[in-house]
């Protein structure tokens, strides 16, 4: 916008805001990956296209991207009443609810599924119908978040006239609020699709024996059958399948964007006046409450079960240094903030920068790209940040900063998705008008655009630190053994016999819940206000 | 292929240059840290701990890297540049691919005399025996008594009709004590015998679940806390004890009983990792490993029995743990050359 004024100072701003993220990606996500696969490749075996006509190999293919499919449009069904109710209604509790939602997203798949085996009756505790339930129960957070943020910004007027009109709700649901709200939606299925695509965990326990994914089976190849080769050529199979996706949802999301829709959020909540309108409110949290709160109220009992009786036994116990840890359980809760606190401002910076590069310019790429770490096997990352980083100078295999790097991994998609369609929607002409009224730019992007997008950053902030606060499968090869976080403690606990361990177990998960609910509400407190950061 | 790696190692040092000020290298003094990598399981008591560094010298530091094949393949994909000194953790099962993988230094530890001769299991003295440990099939005492029903006593007993319906086993593909009950079974069927009897136990209506957690946790009846529905589990023949010592009040008597006859060994091994750092260091840890003070530590932190044979058992292991006279046992070479197709056939055979 300023870049006739000023042209080099604009190719410096497009260096930075394309080039940092791109370097973070190549350096933490690509060379490894590349050289893992070639070192898969490489190896002696028998030839990869084994593995291809293998018939199993279609069978999981084929399994996994259907019941990603089929989380995702499970998720969104559940999401979007709560999305719509986040996105319109402004009641008491709000931020509350808000953060409740995150809750599910953190927790450890184990602890989850085993809290599922507990209440799904004998039968259908196993199959491909609890683990899609189980996506969905995961992700809804993902699509509540995303959507209803952005709804929020979503003014309420064109939809108003329409009614006033005397268009019906689904004619003008189809007509007027889908498309608006498409770029978000999309972005939302595309992070659901991924991470239920990648899925390994909740497959293993919830499925059976019978169910694998291609996440599950890069797994078994690799580190249970020690065949390299077939992890290498299974991995480029699974890369081929999530570009595809995301080239699907990029597209999507760019198609539909209608400018000039967005309003800060406070010109656009209303309070539920009529019945109706706290029947609508009350129907869908009631609904949502129901089935994320059942789970975890099985995470509770647990935690207090003693013997045949309930007591605070666990909690206590969690202030003693214990061997499984080389540490006391509580200190799990400080390490885990520390960690997260870090992978939330590289993810902020490096995520931030992108979705400007995105809203800015085409960066077709680098939109690709930030997607992708969610869709890559965990495994064949983790094995590959081995042999990238071994030698001078990149010998950094065993710092402790490679935990909040991999952690803002997983957490910059989030960011770049919940700023992008956002930022995308913005009305140049709003900026153009401030400007002629003779604002100068960085008065424009202040008054203009950061009312608008605090919302989002600091929705995507919060996200961000959630996502660090449960990060499991890189955190748990990268952290060092004294300074385990909350998730990688609560494995080491369930991985023992007895009563004591299994319930500090599920006591530390209801720490981490209490701890997410905390953190989600004060990060989302410190938001930027209309002209500055309180 | 290996051009792409090439250019992005360019691009990736130049990146690197920055981060690298953070301070993180130090790798050119003489070595005065020893790590050891070894599994999840692991654990020492920090006395003991700071006894070892206080003796050499040496800060210890410990590296938990997955379960034990996943610390397996870390070592064979970093072997002769290895992420630490020592590794800890590798068993029965994984040893002959860890050797064909040259991952080890030699080392003959001059505190060998002490070992049970039966774990010696490589005569190079690549791995060193550290500790044993028996997978074995455990069962509710409360469940059996209510019903007056025995509890099963041999493998053969699975298969019979009042036994219907109450085994839970791991899944061999994805979990270690899943993988050493089917070696158990192969160890006592042989090689032609195993299919059938698995055959039996599907059709008697054996539960197969991924994990150990899942399994012991959630199915089994018998752990504390659980609503499992199935009396008898795959789990290890030191699980009675855990499930007193980890009960609050201690009960009398274990809740939990051990099928003797079902038990699979599993040895876990140590070694100087090929290409260590600090490779005296490491023989030191290795020295200490099987010294007394390590030795009697086991037992109460990794569940396991020490190598040593004249090492004194905790009070609650003496009364309550069982140490299985003659447990299964297969040759290291015997599954490494078989384990895959093992593993195929049994999954046909119990899943498909």
């Amino acid at each position: 916008m300023d870049g006739h004024r000023d042209p080099l100072s604009s190719r410096a701003w497009r260096a930075l805001v394309l080039g940092v993220p791109l370097a973070f990606l190549a350096l933490f996500f690509l060379y490894p990956l590349a050289a893992i696969v070639e070192r898969g490749l490489r190896g002696e075996g028998d030839p990869p296209l084994d593995v291809l006509t293998d018939p199993t190999t279609a069978d999981v293919v084929w399994f996994t991207v259907w019941q990603a499919l089929a989380s995702t449009v499970l998720t969104i069904a559940l999401a979007l009443p709560a999305a719509y109710v986040l996105g319109r209604y402004r009641f008491r509790g709000r931020g509350l609810v808000g953060a409740l939602v995150v809750v599910p997203f953190v927790l450890p798949t184990v602890v989850v599924a085993l809290a599922f085996v507990a209440i799904l009756p004998d039968g259908v505790e196993r199959g491909w119908a609890p683990i899609l339930v189980a996506h969905a129960f995961f992700n809804v957070a993902v699509v509540v978040r995303i959507v209803g943020t952005f709804w929020a910004s979503l003014d309420p007027r064109v939809d108003e006239a329409a009614a006033t009109l005397g268009a019906r709700p689904l004619a003008r649901f189809r007509e007027i609020t889908a498309p608006l709200l498409a770029p978000a939606l999309a972005a939302a299925a595309a992070i659901v699709f991924l991470f239920s695509f990648t899925s390994f965990g909740v497959v293993l326990i919830l499925g059976g024996p019978r169910f694998a994914t291609l996440e599950a089976e890069i797994y078994n190849q690799a580190v249970r059958l020690f065949d390299l080769r077939a992890a290498a050529v299974l991995s480029i199979v699974q890369l081929a399948c999530v570009v595809a996706a995301v080239w699907v949802a990029t597209r999507l999301e760019r198609r539909v964007v209608v400018t000039g829709q967005l309003r800060p959020e406070s010109e656009v909540l209303r309070a539920p006046r009529t019945t109706r309108d706290k029947l609508v409110v009350g129907a869908s949290l009631g609904g949502l409450a129901l089935f994320l709160g059942l789970p975890l109220a099985v995470l509770v009992e647990r935690s207090l079960a003693i013997g045949d009786g309930h007591g605070l036994h666990a909690y206590r116990a969690l202030g003693r240094p214990t061997s499984v840890l080389l540490a006391a359980p509580w200190e799990a809760v400080l390490n885990s903030v520390v960690y997260a606190a870090a992978a939330t401002a590289i993810a902020l910076a490096v995520g931030g920068l992108a979705a400007f590069a995105l809203a800015t310019s085409r960066g077709r790429v680098l939109d690709s790209l930030i997607l992708l770490p969610l869709g890559v096997s965990a495994v064949m990352l983790g094995l590959g940040f081995l042999i990238a980083f071994d030698t001078e100078p990149l010998d950094f295999r065993a710092a402790s900063w490679l935990v909040p790097v991999a952690q803002a991994l997983v957490a910059i998609p989030f960011v770049v998705r919940i700023l992008v369609p956002t930022l995308r929607s913005i009305d140049p002409r709003q900026r153009e008008a401030a400007a002629l009224l003779g604002a100068p730019p960085a008065r424009v992007r202040r008054e203009i655009d950061l009312p608008i997008v605090s919302r989002g950053l600091a929705v995507a902030a919060a996200f961000a630190f959630a996502i660090s606060l449960g990060e499991f499968g890189a955190t748990v090869f990268l952290a060092r053994p004294d300074r385990p976080t909350l998730p990688v403690a609560i494995f080491r606990f369930l991985g023992r016999p007895g009563e004591v361990n299994v319930a500090q177990a599920y006591a530390l998960a209801v720490v981490l819940m209490v701890l997410t609910v905390v953190s989600v509400l004060l990060v989302e407190r410190l938001r930027v206000r209309r002209g500055g950061w309180f | 292929m290996t051009l792409f790696p090439d250019a992005l190692r360019t691009l990736a040092v130049g990146m690197a240059v920055v981060t690298v000020a953070c301070g993180c290298g130090g790798s050119d003094e003489t070595p005065r840290v020893v790590v050891l990598v070894t599994h999840d399981s692991f654990a020492v008591s920090p006395d003991v701990k700071r006894a070892f560094e206080e003796e050499s010298g040496l800060t210890l530091r410990i590296l938990k890297a997955g379960d034990a094949g996943e610390i397996v393949t870390r070592a064979l994909l970093t072997a002769g540049n290895p992420e630490g000194d020592v590794l800890f953790g590798v068993d029965n099962n994984l040893l002959q691919r860890t050797l064909e993988g040259d991952v080890f230094e030699e080392y003959e530890s001059p505190r060998l005399e002490n070992i049970d001769p039966e774990l010696l299991l490589d005569p190079q003295h690549r791995a060193t025996p550290i500790d044993r440990g028996d997978v074995c099939l455990n069962y509710d005492q409360a469940w059996f008594t209510e019903r007056e029903l025995d509890p099963p006593r041999e493998l053969s007993d699975l298969v019979l009709a009042p036994y219907r319906d109450l085994l839970v086993v791991e899944n061999p593909a994805t979990s270690t004590p899943g993988l050493a009950f089917l070696l158990a079974t192969i160890a006592s069927y042989g090689d032609d015998g195993w299919q059938a009897f698995w055959r039996g136990l599907r059709a008697n209506g054996v539960l197969v679940v991924d994990g150990w957690e899942d399994a012991y946790y959630a199915r089994f009846s018998g752990s504390a806390g659980s609503k499992g529905k199935r009396p008898i589990v795959v789990s290890y023949a030191s699980s009675p004890p855990a499930e007193v010592i980890f009960r609050d009040p201690r009960p009398s008597e274990p809740p939990t009983g051990v099928v003797e006859r079902s038990c699979f060994r599993q040895v876990e091994l140590a070694g100087v990792l090929r290409g260590a750092r600090n490779e005296e260091g490491a023989r030191q840890l290795i020295d200490f490993m099987l010294s007394e003070r390590f030795q009697e530590d086991i037992p109460l932190q990794m569940f396991v029995f020490p190598a040593r044979l004249d090492t004194a058992l905790p009070r609650a292991f003496e009364q309550f743990a069982v140490v299985p006279e003659s447990p299964l046992e297969l040759p290291p070479e015997k599954i490494e050359a078989n384990r895959e197709r093992w593993v195929d056939e049994w999954t046909d055979i119990v899943i498909r």
